[in-house]
């Protein structure tokens, strides 16, 4: 466990009637850190918040806060709170009810009930609202009161179950940065649990992507996209075009029919490996002058960049590029050697 | 299209005297001075007062809302618990604890009551308030249960969590979360249960015991010798007081969905 670990998870298995959701997770969470749990639907990633929430027991493993076995702990005296998918406000309740609901718990003083309800409800922008029904909100408004009634109790930590999963494009980008603000100004820990890559790279301090029950990789945005662990991480954050290749030493791997400069070693002599390659790392060069050569298949415009697909060495190349190529014609295509990364093959497919 | 709608007014009209006419009939005979029932021979509230004076009549009427008051609140306990309870069960156990239920629905009447009679004879419990009442409560449980279960299964389940995540208990989250979502339901089956306790004649003939005897027992008891006008004048009343909360229980709906109706265009 870390310095200032307020949560960790050591070695959690959980099944349901036997079909294994969570298969040995260790993850610590630090003090006032903006954590994503970031995966496709399935691969544990809800579990694992419900885990910390303690809406689900680990078949073995444990749970600490503050160093603090919590295994045993149930949801009610956990010090922290949840900000749930679908909101589950609670209809019978107004505005100000549903976010005084855990002071009153608590008898806090009514006095005091009134200032810091007012106080969330100015934090997230809905001042006024206070005797609204609930179901007079629309989904935006419904997410802020969901959010302003977890946070109202002060808690050190912030569980965040997709809480923009319902909302469109535009309100979403809002949020996010409205979300990344809260965490700030309250200089509290969020854990957020969403399957959406550029939300994960856009509010996160550390992102842990998972599949399958398992943690793929941890670390900053930044390190997840630009080195990322294996060929499953490289393609669920972002496009990446994926390539079977051989390292024949340090330095030198074989792809697509040739060899290549690359930045990698240590390595085995001749080991299989992934080969990954962003489409806006390929330059398109005159058809003589590439490495490789092509023939352009589609081309889409995308708004800053085209998306082409083009074919070379029996493999389909997806290519971001700014200047747009005629379908149908024979380009080049360079790629530098600290572009390429490279992987040991996963696990399941040895 | 003029025809078309006055016959169709007619036929509408027929049904309802189809209907209503032997109500009316019998309301208007229960004004009638002679005995007979044949002909009407002046205006009257005699049977009424007689009516008022019959004590066996009024000690049964007595005896029905006492039985219908304790068998619905019990039924209610217990129905909206075990609503609960099989609301979180697994599939396979939700749908034979559904058939469990259904089933006293579906037994005929005289089933449920004769055999209702030989477990009280093999326990040699007492005829009498206790058996009528466990009887009643055993009936309606099922219309309690399909009351609630919807409500239930409507709720957002993680409305439940939010509450325990909040600070409640699982006992508190129900009171202050759960069972204020699911009152209407709560409600609409203690008065089914209610009615169907105060209807009863059935199930009842069977469990009551000679100093118990509710009032469709009694009524029917009377009907053996010959039809008294007192019982026009009783089922008068009875008409009357279901047609007035049927009434307001309308006229409550209607002013709540005025009230929502308004709230919604002053948003």
């Amino acid at each position: 466990m870390g310095e200032n670990c307020i949560v960790s998870l050591k070695d959690i298995v959980v099944d349901f009637d036997g079909e294994v959701v969570l298969d040995g997770i260790n993850l610590d969470i630090h003090d006032k850190e903006f954590v994503t749990l970031l995966g496709p639907s399935g691969c544990g990633k809800t579990t694992t918040l419900r885990i910390i929430g303690g809406f689900v027991e680990p078949a073995s493993g444990d749970v600490f806060f503050d160093g603090k076995r919590i295994n045993e702990m149930p949801p009610y005296k956990r010090p922290l709170n949840t900000v749930f998918q679908r909101y589950a406000l609670f209809p019978h309740l107004n505005v100000f009810e549903n976010i005084a609901f855990g002071l009153r718990l608590q008898k806090v003083p009514e006095k005091e009930v009134a200032q810091r309800v007012a106080e969330m409800l100015e934090l997230v922008n809905l001042k006024g609202f206070d005797k609204r029904g609930v179901n007079q909100l629309s989904g935006g408004q419904q997410q802020r009161v969901a959010i302003a009634r977890a946070l109202v109790n002060h808690p050190r930590l912030l569980l965040l179950d997709e809480p923009l999963g319902a909302l469109d494009l535009k309100l979403r980008k809002g949020m996010q940065i409205e979300l990344k603000r809260i965490q700030q100004s309250l200089d509290i820990t969020f854990v957020y649990v969403t399957h959406d890559q550029e939300e994960a790279l856009t509010m996160s301090d550390t992102v842990v992507v998972m599949k399958d029950g398992h943690i793929q990789q941890i670390g900053t945005p930044q390190d997840i996209y630009n080195e990322p662990k294996n060929a499953f991480v490289a393609d669920f954050i972002g496009e990446s075009n994926i390539l079977d290749g051989v390292m024949h030493k340090d330095f030198v791997v074989e792809f697509a029919g040739r060899k290549f400069d690359c930045v990698d070693k240590g390595f085995e002599k001749m080991e299989n490996v992934d080969v990954v390659i962003r489409p806006e790392d390929i330059k398109v060069v005159p058809a003589i002058a590439g490495q490789l050569s092509g023939r352009v298949e589609s081309v889409i415009f995308k708004g800053v960049h085209y998306e082409m697909v083009v074919e070379s060495a029996g493999f389909s190349w997806i290519i971001h590029s700014t200047q747009s190529q005629e379908p149908g014609s024979s380009i080049g295509m360079n790629i530098d050697p600290f572009d390429i990364h490279i992987m040991h093959k996963m696990e399941e497919e040895r | 299209m003029k025809k078309r709608k006055w016959l169709s007014n007619t036929y509408i009209g027929l049904i309802f005297a189809f209907l209503y006419l032997p109500i009316g009939v019998l309301i208007a005979y229960s004004f009638n001075e002679s005995k007979s029932r044949a002909v009407f021979t002046g205006f009257t509230f005699d049977w009424y007062a007689k009516l008022f004076h019959n004590d066996v009549i009024i000690q049964s009427l007595i005896n029905t809302l006492i039985i219908a008051v304790v068998s619905s609140i019990v039924a209610t306990i217990i129905g909206t618990a075990a609503a609960v309870g099989i609301n979180s069960m697994n599939k396979w156990m939700k749908s034979a604890m559904m058939n469990l239920t259904y089933l006293p629905i579906i037994n005929p009447e005289i089933v449920t009551g004769v055999s209702m009679m030989l477990l009280f004879v093999f326990l040699k419990l007492q005829f009498g308030f206790t058996t009528l009442i466990i009887a009643h409560i055993t009936f309606s449980l099922p219309y309690v249960i399909l009351n609630v279960l919807p409500k239930l299964r409507q709720m957002d389940k993680f409305v439940y969590e939010a509450a325990l995540d909040l600070g409640c208990t699982p006992l508190l989250a129900f009171r202050k979360v759960i069972f204020p979502e699911i009152l209407p339901g709560v409600i609409s089956g203690m008065l089914m249960a209610f009615t169907f306790s105060l209807d009863d004649f059935v199930i009842s003939y069977f469990t009551t015991g000679p100093t118990s005897q509710t009032l469709p027992v009694t009524i029917f008891s009377m009907t053996r010798r010959k039809v008294s006008p007192e019982i026009n004048a009783l089922s008068t009343i009875i008409f009357i007081v279901v047609l007035a909360t049927l009434l307001i229980v309308n006229f409550k709906d209607l002013r709540k969905q005025k009230k929502v109706q308004r709230s919604e265009v002053g948003v």
